[in-house]
C-alpha cells in the first residue's frame, strides 16, 4: 500500500469522522458520493486550451466586429470555412457507393491512405519507399502522429529528450511530456531580426546529448512563420546527423506554406534522402481542410526493411490500447482524392488558390500597416510563411486589441492569416496601430 | 492483391536532381568528419558506398537506432481474421471478431446510417474542428440515451460527458483520470475480460487486479467468488463492470445480482466504472440494457462510463463513443468534463466528426430513432434465434446429455462455449471454425444455415478432444 490510497484513505475516513457520511443501522452506508459529496472534491476545474481557448471567447463576444485570428483554420473571403470541392466530390463518391462498409480498419489503418500519405511527403520515387524502409500508420491528424510517435520513442528508444524550438505550437510540450519524453528546447526565433536565429539554434542542437530527438517543423513554422532556408536546412541536417540526433518532422502544412506539395516536402526529402532514419507527422487538416476528421499519418523512416516491419509492429501495441484503431471517413477521403490523377490535380489548384489569398492578405496588412505610418518593422509580416504570422506584439498590446477592438488572437502575438479577409484587413491594421502607439 | 491506385506525379527531375546533388557535395565533405564522429557511436558501424542511380553516397551503414526491437505479437482477437482470411476451405466460419453479420454473413451498415449520411451530404455541413469535448448534440443525446432522457441525474446536470474514440477511447481517457485524481487507486477487472481492457489501463499505468467471474463448472456466473472478491479490494477501488451482454462470456448479473453487487460496492466506497458498449444490441431494447448503470444512478453513486456505438449502430470504423462521469454535483460535473478535455487535449486534440454526426442524427430525428430501433431489435432478434438454432442443434446432437442450456442463457453478441485452448485449436484445425483461444464464439457471424455445422463440431471437440 502506497502513501497515495493511504492519504486516501485518511480522507474518507475524516470525512466520516466530520459526519458529513450517515452511516445508518440499515448495515449498508451510503457511498460518500451519494450524500452529495463527490470523489472529485480535490478536482479543480481546468482553464480553457490557451489555443483553442481563444474561439470560445471569441464566440461568447456578441460585437459586430468580432475577428478570429486565433485557431488555424482557414476562413475564405467571405470569412466562412471552407470544404474543398474535391472534399464535397470524393464523399459524394464514398457516401454513394452502396458497397462500402464500416468494419474495423486495422490498427495500422487504411492501406491505401497510408501508401499514398507516404508518397505524399517523400515522393513517389522515393528510394526510402521502394526499399521498404518506410512504415506509415494511419493516427489522428497531425496530434495523434505525435503522441503515437512520443509514446513509442519513450518505450523503446534510449534516449528519452526531444528539442523543441523555442516558441512551437502550444500543444507540443503536452504531448510529448504526457508520451513519455523530457521535453527541452532549441533557440529558433530572434525578436530582434523577427527572423532564424540559425546560429542559436546550431549551438544548441550541437550540445545535445547524441541520439536525442529532435523536433522539426517541416514548413511554415508554427507560430512565428519562420523557416530555414535550403541552405540552412543543409546545416542543420548536417549536423544532425553528425551528433545522430533523431529528426522528428511535423508536417502541418505541406502544399498549404508555398502552394506547392514538392516544395514544401523538401526539408524532409533532404533529409531522408542521406539514407538516414526519421519520424514524420502528417496532418491532412489545413491542406485538406479536413480538420474535424482527424486524419493524419505517422511515417517512421528506418535504415532497411526489416527494421521498419519490426517497428510497425510495435506502433500497433501503442495504437491498440490507446483508441484500438484510427477512424476511417477522412482517411478514406484522402485517399479517394490522392488515387485520381483528375481529383489529385483538382486538389493541387485549390490548395494553391488557398496559399495565395494568405500570400495576398500578407501583402495587404502590411501596405495597409505602411499606410498608416504604423511605428516598427513590418516586413516579417510578408516575409514569415505560412497560415500564421508572429506579430511581435506583447501579451498586453493583445490584450488591448481584444478589449478595444475585438480581435481574438493568442496572447504570444501570433495571428492566423487565415482568418482574415480584405474587408477586414483595415480593422486589424487600426487596432495593430492602436496597440502599438498606445500600449508599451 | 492488384494495386489499383494512380501513380502520383512523381517530383520533377531537376529538382530531384539538385535536391541529391547538393547532398552529394555535403556528403563528401562530410564523410571524413562523420567518420571520426562515428568512431564514438554506441553502435557497430562499417562504412559502405551505397548506389542511389545517378549518384554514389558515401553513406555509413550504421545499425538502426532501432535494431533492439522485436517483432510484437499480433492481436489475438484481431489476428483470427487474418489467420481466417488465409484458410482456402470452404467450409470456413469466422467466429472471431464481434462485428455483425447478416445471415448471408455479410457486414452490415444500418438503413438509417445511410440516410443520416445522405441528409448530411445534402446539408453540406462543414469540417471544422470539433471543440475538445466533441459535438455537443452527440454529448447530450448520449447521456440522454444511457440514463433515459427523464433521469433526474440528466436534469440536474450532474453528467460530465465527453466524445470519445469509440469505447476503447473512453476507457482510455478515463483511465487516465483515474491515473491523475487518483493515483495508486487500482481497478478491478473481471476474469476475464476483453482482451484489450488490461492493455489499456497498463498503458495508462493504473494498476488492476481481478475479480473472480466466470465459473467454469457451471459456463455461469461464479456470483460468490465475484462478491468476495470485490469485497476483499481496498477501500475506494474502481470498479469495471460490463453494463450488459459481458464480452468475452455472454453471462450477465440477474438485476438481483445487480442490486447485491451495487451494495457491495457501496459498502466499500468502491467506484462504479461501467463498460457499455451493447446498449440496445444484447436485448433489443435500449432501456433494459440500460438497466444496470440507471440502478447504481438510482442509488446516488457516482460512475464512470464508457459508451461505443460500434456495434449498436454499426458505426465500427467511425469510432464513435463517449466518456460519461456522473458526479454528485453539477459543478463536480463540470470540474471533471474540464480536466478530461486536459487529457484528451494531448492525445488527438479533438474528436473526429463524421460518426458523431450519424448519431446525433439519428437519435435527434424521432423518424430515425425509430427505424434505429427496429434495425436493432432485428439484429439483436438475429442473434437469439441463433442461439437458439445452436442450442436446438447441440442439445439434439449430443447423445451425452450434456447441459448446453447456457447458450441459451448467455447474451449478446459472444458466447463462452467452455472449450479450453486445446478444444478450441481443434475447432479451427479440424473445422476451419476461427474463435478466440479463451473458448468465445461470436454470434454475430454465425448464420442459421450454420448452426449445425457449428454444433457438431463444438460436440466433437468437447468430447473427443482434451
Amino acid at each position: 500500500m502506497n502513501s497515495s490510497s493511504a492519504d486516501r484513505r485518511l480522507y474518507m475516513l475524516s470525512r466520516h469522522l466530520a459526519g458529513t457520511i450517515s452511516n445508518e443501522g440499515s448495515g449498508i452506508s451510503s457511498s460518500p458520493t451519494s450524500a452529495g459529496n463527490s470523489v472529485f472534491g480535490n478536482v479543480v476545474r481546468a482553464p480553457e486550451d490557451p489555443i483553442l481557448g481563444v474561439t470560445v471567447a471569441y464566440n461568447k463576444d456578441p460585437s459586430p466586429v468580432k475577428l478570429n485570428l486565433g485557431v488555424g483554420a482557414y476562413r475564405t473571403e467571405e470569412g466562412k470555412p471552407l470544404v474543398l470541392n474535391v472534399v464535397r466530390k470524393a464523399e459524394h463518391l464514398l457516401v454513394n457507393d452502396r458497397s462500402r462498409i464500416k468494419e474495423y480498419l486495422p490498427i495500422v489503418g487504411l492501406a491505401d491512405f497510408n501508401k499514398l500519405s507516404a508518397k505524399l511527403i517523400l515522393g513517389s520515387d522515393s528510394p526510402a519507399i521502394q526499399g521498404n524502409r518506410v512504415t506509415t500508420v494511419q493516427c489522428l491528424s497531425g496530434t495523434g502522429s505525435l503522441r503515437v510517435g512520443a509514446e513509442f520513442l519513450a518505450k523503446h528508444y534510449y534516449q528519452r529528450t526531444i528539442y523543441i524550438p523555442n516558441p512551437t505550437w502550444g500543444n507540443h510540450t503536452k504531448i510529448f511530456t504526457l508520451g513519455g519524453l523530457t521535453v527541452k528546447t532549441y533557440r529558433y526565433y530572434d525578436p530582434v531580426t523577427r527572423g532564424l536565429n540559425i546560429q542559436g539554434l546550431l549551438e544548441d542542437l550541437n550540445s545535445a546529448p547524441s541520439g536525442s530527438i529532435v523536433l522539426l517543423h517541416a514548413c511554415a513554422h508554427n507560430p512565428t512563420g519562420v523557416d530555414p532556408t535550403f541552405d540552412q536546412w543543409g546545416q542543420i541536417r548536417q549536423l544532425i546527423r553528425s551528433k545522430n540526433l533523431l529528426p522528428f518532422f511535423d508536417s502541418a502544412y505541406q502544399g498549404f506554406a508555398s502552394g506547392n506539395l514538392d516544395k514544401d516536402a523538401e526539408s524532409v526529402r533532404m533529409f531522408v534522402s542521406d539514407g538516414g532514419e526519421c519520424f514524420i507527422a502528417q496532418s491532412y487538416a489545413k491542406n485538406m481542410g479536413l480538420y474535424g476528421e482527424r486524419v493524419g499519418a505517422l511515417s517512421i523512416v528506418c535504415r532497411n526493411a526489416d527494421v521498419a516491419s519490426r517497428v510497425e509492429s510495435q506502433l500497433k501495441l501503442v495504437i491498440r490500447p490507446m483508441y484500438s484503431s484510427p477512424p476511417i471517413h477522412g482517411a478514406s477521403i484522402v485517399a479517394t482524392i490522392l488515387k485520381d490523377r483528375n481529383l489529385y490535380n483538382e486538389w493541387t489548384l485549390e490548395l494553391k488558390a488557398m496559399a495565395d489569398r494568405i500570400i495576398t492578405m500578407r501583402k495587404q496588412l502590411f501596405d495597409a500597416l505602411s499606410a498608416r505610418g504604423t511605428p516598427g518593422n513590418w516586413t516579417h509580416i510578408i516575409k514569415q510563411i505560412g497560415m500564421f504570422t508572429f506579430t511581435g506584439l506583447n501579451t498586453k498590446q493583445v490584450a488591448f486589441m481584444t478589449k478595444e477592438f475585438h480581435i481574438y488572437m493568442t496572447s504570444d502575438g501570433r495571428i492566423s492569416m487565415a482568418g482574415l479577409s480584405s474587408r477586414t484587413v483595415p480593422h486589424l491594421a487600426d487596432a495593430i496601430h492602436a496597440a502599438v502607439t498606445t500600449v508599451g | 492483391m492488384v494495386s489499383t491506385f494512380l501513380s502520383l506525379p512523381s517530383v520533377s527531375p531537376s529538382a530531384a536532381l539538385s535536391v541529391q546533388d547538393k547532398c552529394k557535395d555535403t556528403m563528401k565533405s562530410v564523410t571524413s568528419f562523420q567518420s571520426s564522429f562515428f568512431g564514438k557511436d554506441k553502435q557497430p558501424l562499417s562504412m559502405k558506398t551505397k548506389s542511389h542511380g545517378r549518384i554514389t553516397m558515401a553513406v555509413a551503414v550504421k545499425a538502426s537506432r532501432f535494431d533492439n526491437i522485436t517483432m510484437a505479437p499480433p492481436d489475438p482477437i484481431l489476428g483470427v481474421s487474418e489467420a481466417f482470411k488465409a484458410d482456402t476451405s470452404e467450409l470456413k466460419l469466422n467466429l472471431g471478431v464481434g462485428a455483425y453479420r447478416t445471415e448471408e454473413l455479410q457486414p452490415y451498415v444500418l438503413k438509417v446510417v445511410r440516410k443520416a449520411e445522405n441528409l448530411m451530404l445534402e446539408r453540406g455541413e462543414n469540417k471544422e474542428y470539433l471543440p475538445i469535448e466533441g459535438l455537443a448534440a452527440f454529448n447530450k443525446a448520449t447521456a440522454e440515451l444511457l440514463f433515459g432522457a427523464d433521469n433526474p441525474v440528466i436534469h440536474e446536470q450532474r453528467v460530465a460527458t465527453i466524445q470519445g474514440l469509440s469505447g476503447t477511447g473512453s476507457l482510455r481517457i478515463a483511465a487516465a483520470l483515474i491515473e491523475r485524481y487518483f493515483p495508486g487507486s487500482k481497478i478491478l477487472i473481471s476474469s476475464p475480460t476483453w482482451g484489450n481492457h488490461k492493455n489499456i489501463f497498463n498503458d495508462a499505468r493504473v494498476p488492476w487486479s481481478e475479480y473472480r467471474y466466470y465459473d467454469p463448472k457451471t459456463v455461469g456466473l461464479d456470483f460468490d467468488g465475484m462478491i468476495e472478491d470485490i469485497k476483499a479490494a481496498p477501500e475506494g477501488s474502481f470498479v469495471l463492470l460490463h453494463g450488459c451482454a459481458h464480452n468475452p462470456t455472454g453471462i450477465d448479473p440477474t438485476p438481483q445480482q445487480w442490486e447485491k453487487i451495487a451494495d457491495v460496492i457501496q459498502e466499500k466506497n468502491h467506484f462504479p466504472f461501467f463498460d457499455v458498449a451493447y446498449q440496445g444490441f444484447a436485448s433489443g431494447s435500449l432501456d433494459e440494457d440500460a438497466s444496470s448503470v440507471r440502478l447504481f444512478a438510482a442509488r446516488g453513486m457516482e460512475l464512470l462510463v464508457a459508451q461505443s456505438y460500434s456495434k449498436n449502430l454499426g458505426l465500427y470504423a467511425e469510432r464513435v463513443g463517449a466518456i460519461n462521469v456522473l458526479c454528485s454535483s453539477p459543478d463536480a460535473a463540470i470540474r471533471v468534463k474540464s480536466q478530461m478535455k486536459r487529457i484528451a487535449r494531448p492525445m488527438y486534440s479533438n474528436p473526429p466528426v463524421h460518426g458523431a454526426r450519424i448519431v446525433a442524427n439519428v437519435v435527434g430525428t424521432p423518424d430515425f430513432f425509430n427505424e434505429w430501433k427496429d434495425e436493432m431489435e432485428m439484429m439483436a432478434g438475429r442473434i437469439k434465434s441463433v442461439r437458439q438454432k445452436l442450442y436446438n442443434n447441440l442439445s439434439s446432437k449430443d447423445k451425452t446429455g450434456k447441459d448446453w442450456s447456457f447458450v441459451l442463457k448467455q447474451i449478446g453478441m459472444f458466447s463462452f462455449t467452455g472449450l479450453n485452448k486445446a478444444q478450441s485449436d481443434n475447432m479451427t484445425d479440424k473445422w476451419h471454425i476461427y474463435m478466440t483461444k479463451d473458448g468465445r464464439i461470436s454470434l454475430a457471424g454465425l448464420s442459421a444455415a450454420k448452426c449445425e455445422y457449428l454444433a457438431d463440431a463444438i460436440i466433437d471437440s468437447y468430447h473427443n478432444v482434451s
